[in-house]
């Protein structure tokens, strides 16, 4: 057997990150401990916005053509090219988030994640003021995989990448500094929910493989049109099975409970990359799925799609509004722009493809921004020392008054959640409810409409909250940082800006990468 | 009597040409106060001394452009006053996709709005530099004005019903900032999140709409949608309709969405003269005339219009009859005399041109009454009960004699402006066959009557009569600042109706609505017009009885069971509460539920289930997992159930 052509330009912003994330490990155990915090955030941005650069260049000189790397193993087409600079985008901003500290040198992971959460040793590692940088090479890897995500070219290679996103995101998920029991708690449910939603990926798989005997996309097709009619249950459940897997990822309902334990848990910059990212990157792993493989069988998996993504939408939507903590509020509003961006992907239109790429992109930016506004808002004891995170809606009374540009982009990020014009978030419900209409799934963009403008009444109840209470002795301030959360926020916010007012760019790249291989 | 008329004269779409000369520069008119706004809102505190002296020249040199561009488009023929400026692409085309350009539309109707808008603006403004002068965040509200000015012109100039949507939603943000201005007192917060609920049910309305253009015309430009919308179905054009209703009744607090402008009077008085006086709830008859070519289509979606307007004009008639807020009274007046423009609008081409001009008219006499009332509250310690005032014609001669100006304009008393504009859509109304032009005819007849007594009502009470001041009362008249912008709304309360008739407005406006052909009304002209007068004499001397000639009570008497349930703005909010609220409410505590303890509880009742998932359950100190998991199955199952029972 000889070995495959490896086409290692279309693959480089995939072998960048990874290799990066190698290197992160060596300087964990050679760069003297002073040091090491810079050079990982160096490495991890120049490896993040490097693979995104490149991944942007070959978008743009291919001109809409593909190519299989790996002998068809990974596909690297105008849809994973877009997937990936988004993702680039979203986790650039996001590792900024990750790498702030606060002015006396805290970040918001714990000193020591081997010590038991109350002991001795934890006491020991604050009072000598370690700080880990293992979440560098972690969140490298984890972007490595969403890389390789939306690129598979088949089952296999999907549930690799699949596997190489979770894992480092399970151990980010339980690394909080502050509540370690609730972030250790939350990483465990992740990770047992994430290998059930993985088993029946995998379990999925093998059915597709019994009926199909292969378990390559472009194969796939001509199986799924062409095949032995008395293997199609087998076959068609099998896809379910699949669809499931990237469901969970999605954060999609019925398969969406773990999402606010988990980003109520998480250590709030982590669980920011988490819902930008992962988000991103999963839905362009269903988007190839749903537009080759499933495409053929629209009119027997599109009712269940259907079903999915109407329930994604009403859950999110009316549990949003009942939640009293920020991030649980953001959380079950992620689950509900889960819902928006599958309207857009059930279209089964190439405008629907690029409605919910621009979707991702925009919302990606946005919630990057929101999380790290919530990483910033702290609770204040009598003494008026600064704590850990203010999550509950009355401690964030009055920060209009108190931290005006924290509140200021607050707003701004939850009316772009909500689609207000001129921001990001409303070109890209304008552009998937309009894929619907035109795609003769007008019921989903009424749903979503209505959806959309209930959903408002959470974000209102914080811009209230903000804005028109008045602060109280619990009110949360605004903490200082080194700025990079600053800097996070602010390109986020620009970004919301543009891509609302002048969203031309993005769009006319997300109706390019509405092209699949094959 | 003959009926031959054409009620349906579809309006003549002229192709518009690209902007050149004065009208050319239109755009900023929307750019020069947004970028004010935003100044104001970037240097802060550094921008307090001179902040409200740049917030006043904006809209000036709105209007000075305006004005340019009015010369500009006299000079062209009639049918060649439609143009249009594009700005740039705001969402690109894609195959079979959909594009907007962020485009302006130049027409006579827009360019009147934007003339009222910045005219308007500019006076409000001016006043509000004396009436906020001891604010200490006097600079933030200009640069909300601002704002707000910025969203109405950009609302009226679009080219699309997408970038009417901006500006829909831009003012909506506008109004909602200065209502909950003083956001330090509660019921404020309150009132600026009722107006946001209101609004919110309109915007699914637009965005419906929106969506059904996009699906069956495939395009959101004016000039696509109206050619398309002239080979559409009834049923489309009426489902359209009916959703550009129910976005027009959020904005312009039409029944059964009226509940919010009572309470925005909680905001300054100025904003009450600007946005929910003279521009900002007059957008939604806008956006019906604007959407006349889709409305022609569907006679059903019009009834409807003209139903909602007349129950609307009774509504806020009766309700401002009972009020003793000065401003609370004034809001419902303003509720009413849109229903008579949302009627006529409704009416078609024949009172489309009425509707418009009675808005402009409005704009002014309300606009002027606002003013009025802020100035009492400024001279009354901000009181607003009209029980405690009386008299005040001799302390405050100047507020007196331009408040009289306004409330004979509303009126219709000849030659006020009022009576130019209203009686012509109460003409209007009766135009038609069968039953119908007898039901809205009366009804605008009666509403005439009844509108007449509760402004005479209200400027009785306050100018005329005995003192009955609050101890601490010293009523002055206040600074030139407010009384210029008083006086010169007061010179168009008086004139303005009978410019506009003389001038020919309604042959202006035909190029956009089509020719206003008034028909022949079911009874005479003459004897509509005498039978308004004697109505609105009657109302007014039956106020002057009630008000004028027996002395007020200080304290609101008990009154009928009408009088307490006007006073109580006809439960509006109790019904809301039962319908709305409360359903709403309960849904969500149940979906809440149901996500918690349903779904949950369904599942567990699966016993094998719970059992073989219980293994994975042990290995966690907490039983939610558990559940979580049994959910994904059960999830698992029902959508591979779904799959497999579609195929069979």
């Amino acid at each position: 057997m000889i070995a495959p052509a490896v086409a290692w330009s279309m693959i480089a912003p995939i072998v960048i990150v990874l290799g990066a994330g190698v290197v992160s490990v060596l300087v964990e155990a050679f760069v003297p401990a002073k040091a090491r915090r810079i050079v990982q955030l160096m490495l991890a941005v120049t490896a993040i916005a490097g693979a995104g650069i490149w991944a942007m260049v070959l978008a743009v000189s291919r001109a809409g053509t593909g190519e299989s790397a790996f002998a068809g193993h990974l596909l690297i087409d105008p849809l994973a090219l877009f997937v990936q600079v988004a993702v680039a985008a979203s986790a650039l901003v996001a590792v900024f988030v990750i790498a702030d500290r606060t002015a006396d040198g805290e970040d918001a992971f714990t000193p020591q994640a081997a010590a038991a959460p109350g002991s001795a040793a934890e006491d020991k590692a604050r009072a000598a003021g370690l700080v880990q940088t293992e979440v560098f090479p972690l969140v490298l890897f984890a972007t490595g995989g969403m890389l390789a995500f939306p690129a598979a070219g088949d089952l296999l290679t999907m549930f690799v990448a699949l596997e190489v996103v979770s894992l480092p995101l399970y151990l980010l998920t339980g690394l909080a500094r502050r509540r370690r029991l609730l972030s250790q708690e939350a990483s465990f449910k992740y990770f047992i929910l994430g290998a059930f939603a993985s088993a029946f990926f995998l379990f999925g798989t093998a059915w597709v493989y019994g009926a199909a005997g292969t378990v390559n996309f472009t194969d796939l097709i001509y199986e799924v049109t062409g095949g032995d009619p008395r293997l199609d249950p087998l076959l068609y459940a099998g896809l379910a099975m699949v669809v499931v897997g990237l469901a969970f990822k999605v954060g999609a309902a019925p398969f969406h409970m773990w999402t606010p334990d988990v980003y109520q848990g998480a250590p709030t910059p982590v669980t920011g990359f988490m819902a930008a990212c992962t988000k991103i990157a999963a839905f362009g792993a269903l988007v190839r799925i749903v537009y080759t493989v499933v495409a053929p069988l629209q009119w027997d998996i599109g009712p269940a799609l259907w079903t999915v993504t109407i329930l994604t939408m009403i859950v999110g939507t009316t549990v949003a509004l009942t939640q009293t903590d920020v991030v649980r509020m953001l959380a079950y509003s992620a689950i509900a722009h889960a819902g928006f961006v599958l309207t857009g992907v059930v279209s089964f239109s190439s405008l629907g493809i690029s409605g919910a790429l621009f979707y991702l992109f925009t919302y990606g930016l946005t919630t990057v921004g929101a999380f790290g506004v919530v990483t910033l808002v702290r609770a204040r004891d009598a003494q008026g020392n600064i704590g850990g995170e203010a999550r509950t809606l009355e401690r964030w009374r009055g920060l209009g008054r108190t931290s005006p540009v924290l509140a200021s982009a607050m707003t701004l990020f939850v009316l772009a959640f909500a689609g207000i014009p001129l921001t990001g978030g409303f070109v890209g419900k304008f552009a998937v409810f309009a894929a619907a209409f035109g795609a003769d799934a007008a019921p989903l963009a009424i749903v979503g409409i209505a959806c959309s403008a209930v959903a408002a009444f959470a974000y209102v109840r914080l811009i209230v909250a903000m804005f028109f209470a008045e602060p109280t002795e619990l009110s949360a301030v605004g903490v200082k940082t080194e700025g990079l959360t600053g800097v996070a926020i602010a390109i986020s916010a620009i970004a919301t800006v543009v891509l609302g007012v002048w969203p031309t760019p993005v769009l006319d790249f997300a109706d390019k990468a509405a092209l699949l291989l094959p | 009597m003959t009926h031959t008329v054409a009620l349906v004269t579809a309006a003549t779409e002229v192709a518009a040409a690209p902007a050149t000369g004065a009208i050319a520069l239109m755009p900023l008119v929307v750019a020069i106060p947004l970028t004010s706004a935003a100044i104001l809102l970037l240097a802060g505190r550094r921008s307090d001394r001179w902040g409200h002296l740049l917030g006043v020249a904006t809209p000036i040199a709105g209007f000075a452009i305006a004005l340019a561009g009015l010369i500009d488009m006299l000079g062209h023929p009639a049918d060649g006053r439609s143009f249009t400026a594009v700005l740039f692409t705001w969402i690109p085309d894609s195959p079979g996709g959909l594009a907007v350009e962020a485009a302006m539309r130049i027409d006579p109707l827009s360019l009147s709005f934007v003339l009222l808008v910045t005219f308007v603006g500019a006076l409000i403004h001016i006043y509000s530099i004396a009436y906020m002068a001891h604010d200490a965040d006097r600079r933030r509200f200009f640069a909300y004005l601002n704002l707000f000015v910025a969203a109405m012109c950009l609302l009226v100039l679009a080219d699309s019903f997408a970038v009417l949507f901006v500006g829909w939603e831009g003012v909506g943000l506008a109004s909602y900032l200065l209502i909950g201005f003083w956001n330090r007192r509660t019921q404020y917060a309150v009132a600026a999140k009722k107006a946001f609920i209101a609004n919110r049910i309109g915007d699914v309305g637009l965005l419906v709409a929106m969506g059904l253009m996009v699906a069956n015309f495939g395009t959101l430009d004016f000039a696509g949608v109206f050619a398309e919308a002239g080979e559409a179905s009834t049923g489309l054009a009426t489902a359209i309709g009916l959703a550009l209703l129910l976005a027009a009744c959020g904005k312009s607090a039409q029944f059964p969405l009226q509940s919010w402008l009572g309470d925005a009077m909680a905001g300054p008085t100025p904003v009450s003269a600007l946005i929910h006086a003279a521009t900002m709830v007059t957008a939604g008859v806008y956006l019906v005339v604007r959407s006349l070519p889709i409305y022609v289509q569907a006679p059903t979606a019009r009834l409807v219009v003209v139903i909602v307007g007349a129950i609307t004009l009774v509504f806020g008639a009766v309700v401002g009859a009972a009020k003793d807020d000065m401003k609370k009274v004034l809001a419902a007046s303003t509720m009413s005399q849109i229903g008579y423009m949302m009627l006529a609008a409704g009416l078609g081409p024949v009172g489309a041109a009425f509707a418009i001009m009675h808005l402009l008219t409005h704009g002014f006499f309300k606009a002027g009454l606002f003013l009025g009332a802020g100035s009492v509250m400024h001279a009354m310690g901000d009181q607003v009960d009209a029980r405690r005032f009386g008299a005040l014609r001799r302390a405050m001669p100047i507020t007196w004699v331009t408040f009289m100006a306004g409330w004979l304009a509303i009126l219709g008393v000849p030659p006020f402006a009022g009576f130019w504009s209203k009686d012509r859509i109460i003409e209007a109304a009766f135009v038609g066959d069968g039953a119908a032009p007898w039901v809205f005819g009366t009804v605008a007849l009666l509403g005439a009557g009844m509108t007449a007594f509760y402004m005479s009502r209200l400027f009785f009470m306050v100018f005329q009569g005995k003192a009955r001041w609050t101890d601490d009362a010293h009523p002055h008249e206040p600074s030139p600042l407010m009384t210029g912008p008083m006086i010169v709304l007061a010179v168009g309360s008086v004139a303005l109706g009978w410019v506009l008739s003389a001038t020919g407005f309604t042959g202006w406006l035909a190029p956009v609505i089509g020719p206003a052909d008034h028909g022949d009304p079911v009874l005479h002209v003459p004897v509509i017009t005498v039978a308004t007068l004697v109505l609105v004499a009657a109302g007014v001397a039956l106020a002057w009885r009630m008000y004028a000639a027996r002395p007020v009570p200080v304290l609101p008497p008990p009154g009928g069971r009408l009088v307490r349930a006007a006073r109580a703005d006809l439960y509006q909010d109790a019904v809301n509460n039962e319908l709305l609220v409360k359903p709403g409410g309960a849904v969500v505590t149940a979906a809440a539920a149901t996500d918690t303890y349903v779904v949950d509880g369904a599942v567990r009742g699966v016993a094998w289930l719970a059992v073989a998932v219980g293994r994975v359950v042990r290995l966690v100190q907490n039983g939610y997992v558990r559940s979580y998991a049994a959910t994904m199955v059960a999830g698992v199952i029902v959508l591979v159930a779904v799959v497999l029972a579609w195929r069979v």
